[in-house]
C-alpha cells in the first residue's frame, strides 16, 4: 500500500475527523521522563530516557494532524511513514505502528533514541510553521518500537522468495545493518562480516548504555538473524579474507560499510602522554570491553579530573560516561561558542544537568605530565569567533597572550574521526578521495568496480547513525536494480 | 572460537599453542600478528604469528605468561577454544635482498622472528640469529632457528649457555666481524631500545617490531601510538614494524607502564581466585 492509500483507509479518514486540525494543534508536546539528574550521573547503565506511557503516547500521537503532503518523510533519510505509524498510535494499534516502522528502518528502537530528530523528521514538521514545537516523532518511535519488544509479539518483515544470490556485507554498524535488512527482505542471501568480536559496530562500542542499551541493539540484529541474515564475527574482509576470496565464493555483490573509525588527535606537544586518549579508546573500553565492571580483564582509567576535547555527541558521550565513572569534575573544552557545538541539543541538555562544565572558547594547546609520564594539566588557549567559513560556522580565532592552566588527570580527544583505511588500501581499482573515503555514484552508492557498493562512514566521513542507514538503503535498491539487469 | 590443536611448554611460563585458524594460515605473512580475547569478560591482547601449517589450517603463537589475560591463555589446554581471536593484522614485514641481516631477539620474541628469519633467507640474504635470554633455560626455538638461519649466535645474561651477555653484546661481535645491511629486531622494548642505540652508532638499518598496549588493533582507537620521526603512527596498522632509528622508545615504555597498577591489582585477584602461584 502506497502512503496515499494508507491515509485514505477508512479507520484513518475516520480518526481524522473526530479532531479538528487546529484543536490538535493547541496540544501541548510531552516532555520525555528522565532519570533524576544526580542519580543518574552516577549509574552507568540506566537509560537516561525511561520512555513514554501508552497515554503519553497516545495523547502526543494527536498532536499530529496526518498532513495530506507531509513533508516530515522528506526529512526522514529512510522515509519511514510517519503519519501512518503514528496514527496507529493513536488508535491504540501499537505493533501496527512498529510494523510500519520496521517497512522502512531496520533499526527503529536505535534511530528513535539517538537521531538528531530536531534536524531531520522534526525541523520539517507542519507544526512548527505555526510556531507551534513540532509533533515527538522519535520519542513516538521509539515508543512503538519499544512496546514490541517488550510485548513478546515481535513481528518479521515479509520476505521475498529466496532468489539464492549471495550478498556480503563488511561492517556491522548502521550502514551495513540497514542494507542487509533491505537486502534479505528481497530474497537475497546475506552474510555480514564484522571485524571485532560484537555485531553492531558504533552502536556497541561507541554509543554508551544510558543512551542505547546494548539489549535493544541485540533485539534489533536477532531480528535480522530472524529474516535469514548470516554474521560472521571476528572476520576483516581486506585482512582474513580478500574481495577476491569473496568474488570466488560466488558472492554477487559486496556493500562496504567499514566506517570512519580512524580518531584523529591534535598534533600538540604532549598528546602521548599516559591518561590522553581518544574517545573511541576510552569508549571502546568502557562500552565494548565492558572494562569499568570489577569483572572485566579489561582495564580503564577512572580520573577525577577529566576534560574532553571537542563538541560532538562523542564528546557528550565521553564526558558524562567520566562523570558517571566517578570524575568530581568532567569538562567539555570546545574551540567554538555553544551555539556551533554539533551535538544534540538533548545531550547537551542532558550533559549540563548532570553537571557538566562547558569552557567554550579555549582550545588545548599543550598536556603537561609528572615523572611517570601521566598527564596532570593543560594549557588552554582563548578562542574568538570570527567570520564564518565556507560551512557557515564562524572560525574560532586565538585570542594572542591568552592562556590558562588546568589541572586534569585523564584528557579524552574528541575531535573526529577518518575513514577506516582498510578496504580502501586492500581494494586494487578502488577510488578513493583525499579524504581517504572511497568515491561512489551519489544516486546508486555504486563505485568504480561495478560489484561493490558502499555507504556511510565510509563514504561520508564521521557522519550520523541515520545517514549511514539511509546510505544503506539506497545501496541495497540500486544494487537489486542492478542485479536484475543482469549488470 | 578457534581450537587449540597442540600446547608445548618450552618452559615453566613460556607455551608455544597451534591453534586452528584455517583463513589467518592462509592470509598471514611474516611480521603479521593477531588479537585474541579470552572468555567473555576477556580483554583483547595482541599477539604475533610464529607460524602457520597451511594443510592443518593452523598458525602458531608462542606466549609467555605475564598479566592476567596471558596467564589465562597460558591455563587452556589442548582442546580449548580461544574465545575470540581476529587477524592477520598490521602490515607484513617489507622482505628484499638486502644481503646481510642480522635478527636480534630476546625471550618469546624469537617466536615471531621464525618466520621473518625465513622469509628473508629465501629471499636469498644471509642471516645471523642472536638469541638472547636471562638463563639457559629461556632459550626458545633453538633447532628451529638453525634449521633456517646461516648462523645463529646464542647470548645469556649469566652466561649458562653460548656466550654471557645481551644481545647487543652478540650483535655488535657481528657488525666488527663483517657487514651488515640490515637489522630486525624483536623482544622486550628495553632490549629494543638499546639494539636501536648500537646499531646507529654503526648506521646499520634497524626495524624494530613494536609491541604497545593494544585495543582493537584495527586502527580504531589509537592505544597503541607511538612516536616515529617526530610523528604519532599506530602501531596497529602503521606498524608493528618501524625504523628503530625513527622511533621514541622512552615514551613507548612510559605508555607502555600506564597501566602497571592495575594490571598489578588485577593478577592478584585473578591469582587469589584460580590458585596460580
Amino acid at each position: 500500500m502506497n502512503i496515499t492509500e494508507e491515509r485514505s483507509t477508512p479507520w484513518r479518514v475516520a480518526l481524522r475527523e473526530a479532531i479538528k486540525p487546529k484543536d490538535r494543534t493547541t496540544i501541548e508536546r510531552v516532555h520525555m521522563p528522565a532519570l533524576d539528574p544526580v542519580y543518574r550521573s552516577h549509574t552507568r547503565l540506566e537509560e537516561v530516557n525511561l520512555g513514554l506511557t501508552p497515554e503519553q503516547a497516545m495523547q502526543e500521537a494527536k498532536r499530529c494532524i496526518d498532513c495530506a503532503s507531509p513533508t516530515c518523510i522528506e526529512g526522514c533519510p529512510v522515509g519511514i511513514h510517519i503519519p501512518t505509524f503514528i496514527k496507529n498510535i493513536e488508535r491504540g494499534e501499537f505493533l501496527e505502528a512498529a510494523k510500519t516502522l520496521k517497512e522502512t528502518s531496520a533499526l527503529p528502537a536505535v534511530c528513535g533514541r539517538v537521531c538528531p530528530q530536531e534536524k531531520q523528521c522534526e525541523s520539517r514538521c507542519i507544526h512548527l510553521k505555526m510556531k507551534k514545537e513540532s509533533v515527538a516523532i522519535g520519542h513516538l518511535e521509539r515508543f512503538a518500537s519499544d512496546f514490541e519488544r517488550t510485548s513478546g509479539i515481535i513481528s518479521v518483515p515479509e520476505l521475498a522468495p529466496s532468489n539464492g544470490i549471495k550478498i556480503a556485507v563488511v561492517g556491522t554498524g548502521p550502514a551495513g545493518l540497514a542494507f542487509a535488512g533491505d537486502m534479505a527482505k528481497m530474497g537475497y542471501q546475506v552474510t555480514s562480516f564484522e571485524a571485532l568480536h560484537e555485531i553492531g559496530g558504533v552502536l556497541k562500542y561507541g554509543i554508551p548504555e544510558f543512551r542505547l542499551p546494548n539489549a535493544i541493539v541485540d533485539v534489533e540484529i536477532e531480528n535480522l538473524r530472524s529474516m535469514g541474515v548470516e554474521f560472521i564475527n571476528n572476520c576483516i574482509v581486506g585482512k582474513t579474507i580478500s574481495i577476491e576470496d569473496l568474488k570466488a565464493d560466488s558472492f554477487k555483490g559486496v556493500f562496504v560499510a567499514s566506517g570512519a573509525g580512524l580518531p584523529r588527535f591534535m598534533n600538540i606537544k604532549g598528546e602521548n602522554l599516559v591518561g590522553v586518549m581518544s574517545s573511541n579508546e576510552y569508549l571502546t573500553r568502557v562500552n565494548l570491553m565492558d572494562a569499568a565492571n570489577e569483572d572485566s580483564d579489561t582495564p580503564v582509567f577512572l580520573g577525577k579530573k577529566v576534560a574532553v576535547i571537542g563538541g560532538g555527541n562523542t564528546a557528550m558521550d565521553s564526558v558524562r560516561t567520566a562523570r558517571r565513572l566517578g570524575a568530581d569534575r568532567a569538562i567539555i573544552v570546545y574551540r567554538r561558542s555553544e551555539e556551533e557545538m554539533p551535538a544534540r541539543l538533548e545531550e547537551v541538555v542532558h550533559a549540563k544537568e548532570e553537571s557538566i562544565e562547558f569552557m567554550t572558547l579555549r582550545n588545548p594547546i599543550e598536556f603537561i605530565g609528572n615523572e611517570q609520564g601521566r598527564v596532570t594539566q593543560m594549557l588552554l588557549q582563548a578562542m574568538e569567533l570570527g567570520a564564518p567559513d565556507a560551512s557557515g560556522r564562524r572560525l574560532p580565532i586565538e585570542v594572542p597572550g591568552k592562556t590558562e592552566l588546568i589541572d586534569v588527570d585523564e584528557v579524552i580527544i574528541s575531535v573526529g574521526v577518518s575513514p577506516n583505511p582498510i578496504i580502501p588500501q586492500s581494494v586494487i581499482g578502488l577510488q578513493i578521495t583525499k579524504w581517504g573515503t572511497i568515491l561512489v555514484n551519489e544516486n546508486t552508492m555504486q563505485t568504480d568496480i561495478p560489484m561493490i557498493f558502499a555507504g556511510g562512514d565510509i563514504v561520508r566521513g564521521g557522519a550520523t547513525v541515520i545517514l549511514a542507514m539511509g546510505d544503506g538503503r539506497k545501496a541495497a535498491a540500486a544494487m537489486d536494480k542492478w542485479l536484475k539487469e543482469g549488470n | 572460537m578457534n581450537k587449540i590443536v597442540r600446547k608445548v611448554y618450552f618452559s615453566e611460563n613460556v607455551v608455544m599453542f597451534e591453534v586452528e585458524a584455517p583463513l589467518i594460515a592462509k592470509s598471514r605473512k611474516a611480521g603479521h600478528f593477531v588479537m585474541v580475547k579470552i572468555g567473555e569478560k576477556g580483554e583483547r591482547i595482541p599477539l604475533t604469528i610464529a607460524g602457520a601449517d597451511l594443510q592443518k589450517g593452523t598458525i602458531t603463537l608462542v606466549v609467555q605468561r605475564m598479566g592476567v589475560s596471558s596467564t589465562k591463555l597460558c591455563e587452556l589446554s589442548e582442546g580449548d577454544f580461544i574465545t575470540d581471536m581476529v587477524g592477520p593484522l598490521g602490515k607484513a614485514t617489507h622482505i628484499e635482498n638486502f644481503g646481510t641481516v642480522v635478527c636480534a631477539c630476546g625471550g618469546v620474541g624469537t617466536a615471531p622472528m621464525l618466520p621473518i628469519v625465513d622469509a628473508m633467507k629465501k629471499a636469498g640474504n644471509k642471516v645471523i640469529t642472536v638469541l638472547a635470554a636471562r638463563t639457559k633455560e629461556l632459550i626458545i626455538l633453538e633447532e628451529q632457528m638453525r634449521q633456517l638461519a646461516d648462523e645463529v649466535i646464542i647470548m645469556t645474561d649469566d652466561g649458562s649457555y653460548g656466550n654471557k651477555g645481551l644481545v647487543t653484546t652478540g650483535v655488535e661481535s657481528v657488525i666488527q666481524r663483517e657487514r651488515v645491511d640490515l637489522c630486525v629486531t624483536i623482544g622486550p622494548a628495553i632490549m629494543m631500545k638499546f639494539v636501536s642505540k648500537l646499531t646507529k652508532q654503526y648506521e646499520v638499518p634497524t626495524l624494530a617490531s613494536l609491541n604497545t598496549i593494544m585495543v582493537d588493533g584495527t586502527g580504531m582507537c589509537g592505544a597503541c601510538r607511538v612516536t616515529v620521526g617526530g610523528k604519532t603512527k599506530f602501531v596497529c596498522v602503521d606498524g608493528p614494524e618501524f625504523d628503530a632509528h625513527q622511533v621514541d622508545f622512552d615514551e613507548m615504555l612510559m605508555r607502555l607502564g600506564g597501566y602497571k597498577d592495575i594490571e598489578r591489582e588485577d593478577m592478584e585477584k585473578l591469582k587469589c581466585a584460580s590458585g596460580i602461584k
